[in-house]
Order: C-alpha cells, then structure tokens, then sequence
C-alpha cells in the first residue's frame, strides 16, 4: 500500500515538476522579451521565474526521492547520481538524472550570479534549451502504463507552449540590435 | 611663440635645446611642485590641474606607471596639437619624459591620430634623433579617427584591446590603466607647456597672462576670420584679441562656438570683451575645452550650423549607451527638421526635454558635452529656434544686423 | 556615510525593472532606460533600491556605500 503511495507520488511530482519548468522556461522567455501590460509588470515575470524554477526543485526533490526509497523500483541512489547507471529504464532515466544536473548548474549559477559574472552566468543559463528538452525526453521515455490522455495533453501542452515561445523569440526584433551596429568612424585594426 | 612657429617644417633637436637649453635635472618631488605651484591647467578640454594629476598617478606608481600623450585631437574644429607636435616635436617629447620622470613611468606612449600624418612623421623623426635609452621606453600608438577615441579611457582601451570605445569607470586611468598600470593621461600642449616650465621655473608661468588670467595656450581660430589657423595666445586675452589675431573678422559675426563641439555656442557682441581662460569662462557658463574658437559667419544659420554639429556629434557616439545613441539620434533628427523648417508639432518642446536628460548617462562625456552645446545653442539662437518651429528662417529673411564694433 | 545608486552605463540595456521596483528613484526615459535620482538613497526606500539592484538582470545596479557625495 505504501509502495502504490510512494509510486503515485514520484510520477506526481514528476509531472508536477515537468509543468512547473515548463512555466520557468516560457517565463524566461517572456522576461527576455521584455514583455508586458498595464497590471503584468516585468519584476512580476522575473519574479515568478525564479520562485516557479525554486519549487521544480522542491517537486524534483519530492521525485528523485520517492522513486529511489521505492522498493519497488529497486533504484538505489546510484542511479540517481550517476547517469545511466540503472538497469531500470537506463537510458530514459539517465537522461533525468543529465537534466538535473544541467538543472543545478542553472540555479547555482542564478543565485550566486554576483560572483559569477554576467558572461559566464549567460552561458550557462542558455544551457536551459538542452535541460527542458532533455527533461522532457526523461518524461516520455519512463512514463510507465497505459498513457492516459490527461498524460499526453499535459505533455503536449508543455511542448507546445515552449515551442511557441521560442518561435515568438526567434521571429521577434533584437531589443539590443543597435548595439552590434558599428560606430560611424573607423576603428582600430583589432576591432571592427 | 613658445609652443608654435611661424616657421615651417619639425624643429630639430640641436635647434630645440640651442634654443631652450639642456633637459632640466629636476628630481621628481621638485618637478611635480613647481608643475602645480605654476597653476598649469590641462589643455585636453576638462581643464584639470596638472600637478595635481601628475601627483595623484606618482601616489601610485611604484616605478611602473605608464605617460600616455594624447595628441589624438579627434575635435574637428580644433588643429593645435598636430600643429605643435608637427612644428616643435621635441618640446612634447621633453613634457613626456619629464612627466614620466615625476610620476615614476617606466613606458610612455604618443597616442598621435593616424590621419594627422604630418605630426607622425615629426614625432617619429624627433624619436629617431634621441638616445637608444629614450627609443627603448616610447612608442607611437596610432588613434583611430573619430570623436571619442581621444577620451581617456578610451585612449587606455585601445592600448590595452584595440577598441578606443570609452569604459566605465570607476577605475579611472591614473588609478588603472595602460596594462593595469597607473596612467597619466595628458594632452601634448599640456606637456609642452610643463616641458617649458620645468626649465623656465613655475615663476615664469605665473608672470604670464592678461588680468587675472595666468599663463599661455593655444587656440585653434576658424570661420568667419581672415587668418584662420592656430594661434598662441596670453591667457585671459579677450575673444576681440583673438579676432585680431586671426587678422579680423569677416563680414559681422552673431555667434561664436567656444572650446569645439563639446563646447557651446556664445553671443558675440555679449562676449566680446570674454577673457579667453578656463576659469573667466566657466564662471560665466562658458568653456575653453581644447581651445577651438569658431566664428559663425552671419549668413549661416545657427540653427542650420547647430543641426549638423548634433548629427555628427550622434554619429560619432560608441555606440555603447542607450541614452546617447537614442537621444542623440532623435535630437540630432528633429534639430535637422527645424533647420529644414519642416519640423514636427512638438519638436522644440521635445529637443529641451530630451537635452536635458542627456548629462550624466553614459560612461563618457560625450553626451554631456552635447546636452552643453545643445542648451547653448537653444540660448544663443532663441529666436532662430523659435522661428524655425513656426517654418521661418530669420537668417535669411533678416540678413542685415548690427555690426559688432 | 550612506548608500548610493550606481549605475553601469554600458552594462544597461534598457529593461526597466529597477523602475518598476524603485520609483522614488528611478524614472525611464523615452527609450526606457533609466533616469536616477541624485543623492543618498533615503533609509526608507533601501530596501527597495537592494531588490532593483537584485532584479537588474544584466546587473547593471549596485548600491555603494560612500563617505561624502563626489561629483560624478
């Protein structure tokens, strides 16, 4: 009985925690797009993004643990450490364990950016295009049973929302575009 | 003349020290105190005390700071630092190596603009004729052309990256600069002048000038005059003295642009009696900056002449804040409408708001230096502003005006 | 002694957070980008100006303690 408890719970927050990246994903976008309204401020995008990416942590950490306590999944933490290191699932689950990490850095990188700097800050953070999809392939791949439709509406939507966003992204006007315009006079020969 | 010739071609250096003397041996304690008991004011355009400056980087040294000469002289209206590194090369070189003498420089650097190919090859030629030990310790660094790669940081930059775009600061050049280096920064007249007061004594400064003004400069005198060119001046001779100099006006004069684009516009016959010297003019708004005195013939009009000074002062911004790109290029714009009398509804209103939000927003000056020629302008030529908002240019339609005794 | 708004000039790319969180402090141009108000930063809007400054997502704000008001 506690196992099915730990089961549902691990696939709950899984999924719990696929929407709410997927939400920290559009809400960089947005934030970058530098979109808003009259009562949708910027600090509000901004603000969301970064306590939504802070509860996918908790929801991961709900995730990783029930699935690994599990006696039924006869995970150890190995595999949740290591990638590709279980012989459940291995490739499906390994790619979970990649986007973690990739994940990690993201958020470590985020909190302590003052230390960090903007460069390499900004370089990691673009990181986010190989963890959502690569979370997303971990989503399919080890989803278990029969797929149930609310299962693949939810995952759907999410596809569907970051595809959009990044479309809107790629197709949008550079805000910073006159910045890479060269200066009317000539320059040095070391810069053009 | 001191810092020009009416000679032409490079001054030799058997020439130079028959006519001034061996290098002084001053130690440099005694250098930088006589520099700043003179009262030697910087010729770059901020008008920042040179002993002072020169102490502030040798604070610092440690034996390993950097003299960089800016002779980048990259206002278009302004000609005196290519004229006095073409005609007396070695005095410069002289102000270099004292200077890096009292602040404790190992390298110096003539950062010359490469289009300025006649005080090049001056410079060059002067560095050839000096020791090995001089050679071993300079170099020619070309300048881009352009605007604001004079500006000290950006000066710095290039050295350090081959980008003259300005940085933010802090820190400035003296603090860190050339190679992580303590800097001094410092216009080639600057350095011409502290070369002569080195040999000559802080005394011999101080006896120069007209009223309550001390010292000499030069200014570079253009537009409506018989004689454009450089001239040296006394400090604190009048603007009329200046006219005079530059062999008269011609035809009656309005206004005149003082110390070049980052300058400001006056009226003649207000200022006609205006001591040329940084301290007179800035306790009456104005600015001697590098010198440029430009007299606008009175046919042209102020606004017409004050709309191209803004769309080339916006051309030649880095490129590296948004206030400076956008408010420079939307004033530049609706100040080119009015001078077109084709202005928008609004126009006027709208170059006074955006001007004076300019100061203060971006890494360099050079917005700050438009906002000044903007207000002056806005000042100056009230009337023709005013004129040009309603389709009409008075310049054309009122040709005839007072003529300035 | 007190705090200060400083700015990055170059760092800025007109995002207008810091306006939005501050606005005692900070305006926006027409282009968006920020205006400051000179002088100390009042004890009752610090805490504030410390979110700008937090939110700035090219950090281009600090808030610097100094001893007298230079002149820029």
């Amino acid at each position: 009985m506690s196992d099915t408890i730990l089961w549902y719970a691990t696939r709950g927050a899984g999924v719990v925690s696929l929407v709410l990246l997927t939400g920290v994903v559009v809400l960089g976008i947005v934030s970058a797009m530098r979109w808003q309204t009259a009562s949708w401020p910027r600090f509000l995008t901004t603000g969301l993004h970064r306590n939504l990416a802070l509860a996918t942590l908790v929801f991961l950490a709900i995730h990783i643990v029930t699935a690994v306590v599990d006696p039924f999944t006869a995970l150890g933490w190995q595999a949740a450490v290591i990638p590709f290191s279980s012989s459940y699932r291995r490739l499906w689950l390994g790619l979970g364990v990649v986007a973690i990490y990739l994940l990690l850095a993201i958020v470590v990188t985020s909190l302590l950016r003052r230390y960090f700097g903007r460069s390499a800050w900004r370089a990691v953070h673009w990181l986010t295009y190989a963890m959502w999809p690569v979370a997303v392939i971990h989503s399919i791949g080890t989803g278990t049973d029969p797929r149930f439709a609310w299962m693949l509406a939810i995952e759907a939507g999410c596809i569907g929302s970051v595809v959009a966003a990044v479309a809107w992204r790629a197709t949008a006007a550079q805000h910073t575009a006159w910045r890479r315009l060269p200066a009317a006079s000539p320059q040095g020969q070391k810069w053009s | 003349m001191e810092l020009i010739a009416r000679a032409a071609g490079a001054e030799s250096l058997t020439a130079h020290l028959h006519r001034l003397g061996p290098m002084p041996a001053l130690p440099s304690g005694a250098l930088i105190a006589e520099v700043e008991a003179s009262g030697l004011l910087g010729r770059g355009g901020a008008g920042f005390p040179v002993g002072r400056k020169w102490r502030a980087v040798a604070e610092r040294a440690a034996g390993g700071a950097v003299v960089l000469a800016n002779g980048a002289e990259g206002e278009p209206l302004s000609f005196k630092d290519r004229s006095l590194m073409t005609a007396r090369p070695h005095l410069v070189i002289d102000g270099a190596l004292l200077a890096a003498r009292a602040v404790g420089a190992s390298d110096i650097i003539f950062y010359v603009g490469a289009e300025h190919r006649t005080a090049d090859a001056a410079l060059r030629q002067a560095l050839a004729e000096r020791t090995g030990e001089v050679r071993g310790r300079t170099r020619i660094v070309a300048a881009p052309a352009g605007y604001v790669s004079g500006e000290e940081s950006a000066a710095v930059h290039y050295v350090n990256a081959g980008d003259a775009r300005p940085t933010s600061s802090p820190p400035r050049p003296f603090e860190r600069g050339v190679g992580g280096r303590p800097t001094l920064v410092q216009n080639v007249e600057s350095l011409a002048l502290a070369a002569l007061i080195a040999r000559r004594g802080h005394a011999w400064y101080q006896g120069l000038g007209r009223g309550r003004a001390r010292g000499i400069g030069l200014l570079t005198v253009s537009g409506a005059v018989n004689r454009a060119g450089v001239h040296e001046i006394e400090l604190g001779a009048t603007l009329s003295d200046a006219a005079a100099a530059a062999g008269g006006l011609r035809g009656d004069v309005r206004a005149v642009l003082l110390g070049g684009y980052f300058g400001g516009w006056a009226d003649l016959h207000e200022q006609w009696g205006l001591p040329l010297d940084a301290p007179s003019m800035r306790a009456r708004g104005l600015a001697l900056g590098c010198g440029v005195v430009h007299f606008l013939p009175s046919d042209t009009c102020g606004v017409e002449a004050t709309a191209r000074f803004m769309t080339y002062l916006a051309s030649q911004s880095a490129r590296q804040c948004g206030p400076c790109v956008f408010g420079l290029s939307a004033i530049a714009g609706a100040t080119q409408r009015l001078a077109a009398q084709s202005p928008q509804p609004g126009d006027l209103d709208r170059i006074v708001r955006w001007s004076g939000q300019l100061t203060g927003r971006g890494a360099c000056h050079h917005p700050d230096g438009a906002a000044a020629l903007m207000h002056s302008a806005l000042q100056v030529f009230a009337d023709d502003f005013a004129g040009h908002q309603r389709r009409r240019c008075l310049t054309i339609s009122e040709p005839a005006r007072v003529a300035v005794a | 002694m007190g705090e200060v708004l400083q700015i990055d000039r170059i760092r800025c790319d007109g995002h207008g957070l810091c306006a939005e969180l501050v606005p005692e402090l900070i305006s926006l141009d027409d282009w968006g980008y920020p205006i400051i108000k000179p002088g100390n930063v009042p004890p009752s809007v610090v805490e504030y100006a410390r979110r700008a400054v937090d939110a700035c997502p090219v950090l281009a704000l600090r808030l610097a303690r100094i001893a007298t008001l230079a002149a820029r």
